[in-house]
């Protein structure tokens, strides 16, 4: 599972890629109490592609490595193995990445005004050269980001959610990036909300041309945002694919499952059988395929062996032995 | 509306307000609503839009100096908003159960699940050591968690978060109560779990007759839980009604532009709907219609006087353009 067939040229293609914590208790317990190091492997040999100037979404339950993917990407964490390439940009450097975090609260520090915040990546890169050059820019990015450049003025705490979040993003971009890496950029906010920064942030992409890698457990969202879709669990990707393919025709019994438990406010169907179980523990997951424990047609064989990404005729990836290709 | 079967709940013209320096802060205002035996009723609103307020003053746990202003608050044929504390606390947890959305902190670390549910059964039901314990582990059965003796001595850390939130519904059943305060109840938990957690939430209400109501912002909950809704903006009850219009045909302005600005699953659309603007601060109410300023609709009426809860559909809307009028 090297090469990919897409004829798209991607931003970013990863391969392999591992990521695991050290998790052991100290030297001292270890010691006293006889326990081995511990280990927890957060993502497993994750390969994927981001189409340019396309967004592909990363979803599953909270455990499943998803934010520790986004880290990766962004150089906050360092990978145990495998491979990260950026396509190179306009000035035939690698593609810029920024982030967009998950908490508009904790993400901004509420000593600075605003206008600090969003001048500080145009300081660090030194991508402005005099002061009033910095200033200009500032106004020019929280306009973009429908704030006015008096709210420059103020302090974090004087903004809704909402209006933070677009701080957040107007940050973002003042890194000047081609790539932007979205941990979860809506799921603290209002639905009323959530569609500004939504919309928002389509508009954004059209005018820059910019990438997005983007988290969330919300497919709704997903569905609205992406190209497309990587599901996660366990720390390994078990389904990727186009968007419409996906929520179309789920191949692996884990998409399925979250599909069906979207609650759909059009056709509510209450009296459903509900898929039991939890995700395991990602200190010890389960032998062979990680979902088998839950898995509604588990094989003996799924129990043992890890299932290999097979691609299918219509481009998807999955894991799964008994996914068909038809 | 017609009631065949006298309510559980019932809140009439309810009114919280937060005296603060800068004034008084009225955080809800002229809130009525009613729930019957076995019945969902769901509370939606952005957040501050006095959805949890509205369930922290049925229980009487409003944070001072915030206070009942105006209106009563009945429990099925008793007056309970001018209780004191201690007539309010045998009423907590034996006639009104509450369910957080934080499981870890709404149980105690320290005892075991099964110490909480009897301290919990005997406290209320006055019922001897061994029978409490019978009475535990066959609610922990009704919950849905797995070979309930054994759990009966365990710690909530040795729960997952799914299997906490199930010992936080026992607990919250344990005495039988007439109603349930659900707030957030799946908020914390991945989508796969929430599916569980409402189904159980539902089953349980209607077979035991116990009336619930259910706070969240996600209208996906409703969808799957509730039997009405009822729609909070800026403290104010804006729009009340069975789901399926609420959700699918809603009356009011606002409650319409909530439900378009969810991304929908079935078609894609470029751009979704999006009410401009935010809720105004609770000291800065404009006059009126609270949300005259955000809605397409308004026209002068809206500006000058507050519309009450007009009959709309099969529920009530608080929109002049209700029941023929004009804005």
């Amino acid at each position: 599972m090297t090469a990919m067939t897409s004829q798209e040229t991607s931003a970013l293609s990863v391969s392999r890629l591992v990521k695991t914590f050290d998790v052991s208790a100290p030297w001292l317990n270890r010691v006293v109490e006889r326990k081995p190091r511990q280990f927890l492997q957060a993502v497993s040999d994750i390969s994927f592609d981001v189409p340019l100037g396309g967004c592909l979404s990363l979803v599953g339950e909270s455990g499943c490595g998803k934010s520790t993917v986004a880290r990766l990407v962004t150089g906050l964490y360092r990978p145990n193995g495998g491979e990260m390439r950026f396509a190179p940009g306009h000035d035939g450097k690698p593609l810029s990445a920024q982030m967009i975090f998950q908490d508009p609260y904790a993400s901004l520090n509420p000593r600075w005004r605003v206008k600090n915040i969003v001048a500080e990546p145009i300081r660090e890169l030194k991508l402005r050269k005099t002061r009033a050059e910095i200033d200009d820019r500032v106004v020019e990015l929280l306009k973009t980001v429908g704030l006015s450049a008096s709210d420059g003025e103020k302090f974090p705490h004087e903004f809704s959610g909402g209006q933070r979040q677009r701080i957040s993003i107007a940050r973002a971009l003042a890194g000047e990036p081609e790539f932007l890496v979205c941990d979860e950029p809506t799921s603290a906010l209002d639905v009323s909300v959530q569609a500004q920064v939504l919309n928002l942030m389509r508009r954004l992409q059209d005018q820059f041309g910019l990438t997005y890698l983007f988290i969330s457990h919300d497919m709704s969202v997903v569905r609205h945002m992406s190209d497309r879709i990587a599901v996660m669990y366990l720390g390994r990707i078990v389904e990727e694919g186009k968007t419409e393919a996906l929520f179309a025709r789920p191949r692996h019994p884990y998409t399925q499952l979250l599909l069906q438990t979207i609650p759909n406010i059009e056709k509510p169907h209450r009296d459903r059988v509900v898929a039991g179980g939890e995700v395991p523990s990602p200190l010890k997951p389960p032998s062979g395929c990680p979902f088998h424990p839950r898995c509604p047609i588990a094989t003996a064989r799924c129990s043992a062996e890890l299932p290999e990404v097979r691609t299918l005729a219509n481009g998807t990836r999955v894991a799964c032995h008994l996914a068909e290709d038809a | 509306m017609a009631e065949a079967q006298q309510a559980v709940l019932e809140v009439r013209g309810l009114k919280v307000e937060f005296p603060g320096r800068r004034g008084v802060a009225t955080a809800l205002s002229d809130v009525s609503l009613s729930i019957r035996p076995g019945e969902i009723l769901g509370v939606v609103g952005e957040s501050g839009a006095g959805k949890s307020m509205t369930g922290l003053a049925i229980q009487g746990l409003l944070e001072r100096p915030g206070h009942i202003a105006e209106g009563e608050i009945w429990l099925t044929d008793r007056r309970i908003d001018n209780l004191g504390d201690r007539e309010m606390e045998k009423i907590r947890g034996r006639e009104i159960g509450a369910i957080f959305q934080d499981p870890l902190t709404s149980l105690n670390p320290l005892f075991t699940v099964g110490a909480q549910l009897t301290e919990t059964i005997r406290q209320h039901l006055g019922m001897g050591k061994a029978e409490a314990k019978a009475r535990a582990i066959s609610l922990l059965k009704d919950v849905g968690i797995p070979s309930p003796e054994e759990r009966f001595n365990q710690y909530p850390h040795q729960f997952s978060g799914g299997m906490r939130q199930r010992v936080v519904i026992a607990l919250a059943l344990a005495a039988s109560p007439k109603l349930i305060i659900a707030d957030e109840p799946t908020t914390a938990l991945d989508v796969s779990i929430q599916a569980q957690i409402t189904s159980l939430l539902r089953k349980l209400c209607k077979e035991k007759g116990t009336a619930v109501m259910l706070v969240t912002h996600d209208m996906g909950v409703i969808a799957e839980t509730a039997d009405r809704v009822a729609v909070l903006y800026a403290g104010r009850l804006i729009e009340i009604g069975p789901v399926d219009q609420v959700l699918r045909a809603p009356k009011h302005p606002y409650t319409r532009g909530l439900m378009a600005s969810i991304p929908a699953l079935g078609a894609r659309v470029e751009r979704l709907n999006q009410i401009d603007g935010s809720m105004p601060r609770l000291d800065a109410i404009p006059s009126g219609c609270a949300f005259n300023p955000r809605c397409k609709e308004a026209g002068p009426r809206c500006t000058r006087e507050r519309p009450g809860l007009l009959p709309a559909g099969a529920g009530a809307s608080a929109c002049w353009l209700n029941a023929g009028g004009t804005a």
